[in-house]
């Protein structure tokens, strides 16, 4: 008997309308765990470095996290992995919800699609049984309305559907996957759904997952909610209050944003609106997101509370959480937060990422005023703030007209349109669009996460340590009192020694050295994360959370009897690490694509940044180009991608 | 007849405080595992949480006891403008759907208070519950000592209200006899 998964995976080939449930082998989850860990194995495999995104020899693979369907608090994550149709690189976007453990109940650990289906189908798997049903009658259905409609035709009102909406069928490089209250948005894995001719997949399982040492996970678990318990009762000090508590940013919750309205550069702006928030706003906004707000709500088997149901009059109810409130109204320079859950009502059921999106349409209105972009390609757009912002979503949504060309994002609709708009794509890294932030001064440990992350998404590689340094010693020393959670004590030195100025404050301190360490850290706690299913909300994405280093080998030893220490998991994590980047290096990726804007820091530090990525790869074991080397690869049992990155010369050319 | 103290287990849902985690689901079917916690699967829950996200609708619903037949009338609620399904709020594991029956075997589930060897303080669910959803209580009542039938004593005494007590009486002895 297999223990924590159920190690089958359901292949399906929408080509051929082939379904197969096959076991996968066990030997690959002690090396790479589950998750993102065996999705990237299997994208190694499987799908060779020249294959297009948009070529039925690509997989999208729908992965569940190791510890997804046990009672592991928050272990709800499903990990999905293909290859972006707007980086080109490996796309792993993730989505919370319900669906990882219901397929697990189903028993499967993966589903994995290859090929394209001539027509409009979606999956149903119910247990052993699956089937590809016609979904002809759904197209352009919203992704929300389209979960009720499956779920009512097929009379299982507890299925967990996944869906795209009309977004995702037209293949926008923004389009997500909707499930519940959670989506996968980023990197386009929407449009590789939609290509695949998969409008949804409906789960429902009601089968057991088994522990292999029940007590002590039990007791495992136990700890884990006393912990989030207290710390929910004890929120960390001398912090932004976003930054106190754990889960995902609590913004269905607070009502009071004059930090985030003020200090990002929402849209596609170079500037802060630095005199946003005023009593009117503030009166309004919070009357708006009350009303609004019927019930906060959670992922499964999470105590947190990180979503909202929205219902405002005239308009269909939906899920939302996160930023998504705030990246529509502040990108429309509209002062009204109605219109934010108007427009991302919207936005939901047609499915595209809330953080891209409005940055392409204000980026396309930025343009407009340049003259880049003319009168003809905005016939019949509305001239008021609101209006403009839903004609020209219904256009990207559609590819209609100009909306065809920015539904490629901001990279490549800069492309094609030339005339200078390149200058204006000035947001992106790796040809993916970022969270609109413009700071002063470059802090070094977050030059190097922008920089070099492969999820090329900041939220998920950041967290744990301190974003920037304590004013006074006392509250250094407060911090680090209870901080259990260090893999190492020389964290706590780091943070008793940094400055706001001075010697040891940012750019140079931390020190590159340091700052390798810091970044190991928190990438390590991401991976494990990845693989197993765990939310980032209740592991490495806030200050002190309830997963750790130090027992996260217990929890993944009493769930599956695989013994795994400290230093075993560090090694599975390097090894992911490593596999995800040779993935990438295989695809093209080099130190001159890990650039993070331009104008993210005001003041920035050419040399040190260059020394900045030297050390990074030295610390990972990859050449200045940030190629793996050979040894690396060996030492981490991946010979076998030294051997391909060798045939193709990648290794052998360029390292010399 | 005198009278005795008994323990009244109440868990009391607060359906504004759920979050709609299914967190209770999760426990329940570890905890009645065999060995304990061994495995896990909401289906084999004895509570459900009936989740309509989209109507608000969050009710945690505890199985209550077996039932061979199904209702012939059902009673559909409306309570704050949302509408709860017509068994939304019965406990009884019934012929008429799928919730509190063991997947594969389909026999009843029942909650059971977690009854353990030692008690647990509170149900697996209220502990589990972190957003106090879900609150046990407990409290005595004085009730009536009744005199407990055993179920041979039921069924003959409906014989004897149906047919007269001379008539079962010599039906046993003629029964006897052929023994």
């Amino acid at each position: 008997m297999r223990y924590g998964e159920t190690g089958f995976n359901l292949e399906i080939d929408l080509s051929r309308g082939n379904i197969e449930r096959v076991e996968s082998d066990p030997k690959l989850t002690e090396l790479h765990l589950g998750g993102l860990g065996t999705n990237a194995k299997i994208l190694w495999d499987r799908v060779p470095p020249e294959t297009d995104p948009f070529s039925p020899d690509n997989l999208l693979i729908f992965g569940t996290g190791l510890l997804c369907g046990t009672p592991a608090p928050g272990a709800n994550r499903t990990i999905l992995t293909t290859y972006s149709p707007q980086t080109l690189l490996m796309a792993y976007s993730m989505m919370g919800g319900f669906w990882a453990p219901e397929l697990k109940y189903a028993g499967y650990d993966k589903v994995i699609l290859r090929g394209k289906s001539p027509k409009l189908v979606y999956i149903w798997i119910h247990n052993d049984k699956v089937e590809i049903r016609d979904a002809s009658h759904l197209h352009g259905k919203g992704a929300v309305e389209t979960q009720e409609l499956i779920r009512q035709e097929l009379k299982e009102p507890n299925a967990q559907v996944a869906a795209i909406g009309l977004a995702g069928e037209n293949r926008v490089y923004t389009a997500s996957i909707e499930q519940g209250r959670s989506s996968a948005s980023r990197l386009g894995i929407g449009a590789v759904m939609g290509d695949k001719g998969v409008k949804a997949i409906a789960v429902r399982g009601t089968k057991d997952i088994n522990l292999a040492r029940p007590a002590e996970f039990f007791e495992l678990c136990s700890d884990v909610l006393k912990y989030i318990k207290f710390r929910n009762e004890n929120p960390v000090p001398n912090v932004m209050t976003i930054l106190q508590g754990l889960g995902s940013p609590q913004e269905m919750l607070h009502v009071d944003e004059k930090w985030h309205t003020e200090n990002f550069s929402w849209g596609n702006s170079r500037a802060r609106r630095k005199d946003f928030w005023t009593k009117e706003v503030e009166d309004k906004w919070k009357e708006t997101q009350e009303n609004a707000r019927k019930r906060l709500i959670s992922c499964y088997n999470c105590p947190m509370k990180c979503g909202a149901i929205i219902s405002l009059p005239g308009m269909s109810t939906y899920m939302m959480k996160c930023f998504s409130k705030l990246t529509y109204t502040m990108a429309a320079f509209v002062d009204s937060l109605d219109f934010g859950f108007r427009i991302a009502q919207r936005a939901t059921e047609y499915g595209v990422d809330g953080f891209s999106t409005p940055q392409i349409m204000a980026f396309a209105f930025e343009l407009k005023d340049a003259g880049i972009l003319t009168d003809e390609d905005f016939a019949g757009c509305p001239s008021d703030n609101e209006g403009r912002f839903y004609w020209l979503l219904d256009r990207i949504v559609r590819r209609e007209g100009i909306g065809d060309v920015l539904a490629n994002g901001t990279h490549w609709a800069a492309q094609q349109i030339g005339k200078g708009a390149e200058a204006y794509a000035h947001n992106n890294i790796k040809k993916h669009e970022q969270l609109p932030l413009k700071l002063g001064m470059l802090n070094p440990v977050y030059f190097l996460m922008y920089a070099t992350g492969e999820k090329i998404n900041i939220t998920q590689i950041e967290g744990q340590f301190p974003q920037s340094p304590f004013a006074t010693m006392e509250e250094r020393e407060d911090f680090i009192k209870d901080w259990i959670q260090v893999p190492d004590e020389k964290f706590k030195q780091i943070v008793l020694d940094w400055e706001m100025r001075g010697e040891r404050s940012n750019p140079y301190y931390p020190t590159p050295e340091m700052s390798c360490d810091i970044v190991d850290w928190q990438e390590k706690m991401h991976y494990i994360d990845d693989a197993l299913g765990v939310c980032a909300g209740l592991s490495s994405f806030p200050l002190k959370p309830p997963y750790h280093i130090h027992n996260y080998p217990h929890f993944i030893s009493a769930a599956t009897g695989i013994d795994v220490d400290e230093a075993g998991l560090t090694r599975v994590y390097k090894r992911n690490r490593t596999l995800v980047r040779s993935i990438n290096v295989r695809r093209g990726l080099r130190r001159a694509d890990e650039v993070p804007p331009e104008d993210h820091w005001r003041k920035r530090f050419p040399e040190l940044e260059a020394k900045l990525l030297d050390e990074y790869y030295k610390f990972k074991g990859w050449d200045n180009q940030g190629i793996p080397t050979k040894e690396a690869l060996q030492e981490l049992d991946l010979g076998y991608v030294a051997e391909d990155l060798e045939q193709r010369g990648i290794i052998k050319n360029e390292q010399d | 007849m005198s009278k005795i103290k008994k323990k009244i287990k109440t868990i009391k849902i607060d359906l504004d405080k759920c979050n709609g985690c299914r967190a209770c689901e999760v426990i329940c079917s570890a905890f009645h595992a065999n060995p304990k916690y061994s495995s896990n699967n909401p289906a084999r829950s004895r509570v459900r949480l009936i989740r309509q996200p989209i109507k608000d609708v969050y009710l945690p619903v505890y199985a209550g006891e077996y039932t061979a037949a199904e209702c012939m009338g059902r009673d559909q609620y409306v309570i704050d403008g949302k509408e709860y399904d017509a068994c939304g709020f019965c406990r009884a594991s019934c012929p008429s759907r799928d919730a509190f029956k063991e997947p594969d075997s389909g026999l009843p589930l029942k909650c059971d208070m977690c009854e353990d060897d030692p008690p647990q303080e509170k149900p697996l669910c209220v502990q589990w519950c972190l957003n106090d959803a879900l609150i046990y209580e407990e409290r005595e009542e004085e009730v009536e000592e009744e005199e407990k039938l055993e179920d041979v004593d039921v069924g003959v005494e409906s014989l004897v209200d149906k047919h007269g007590m001379q008539k079962v009486m010599d039906t046993i002895a003629r029964l006897a006899k052929k023994d």
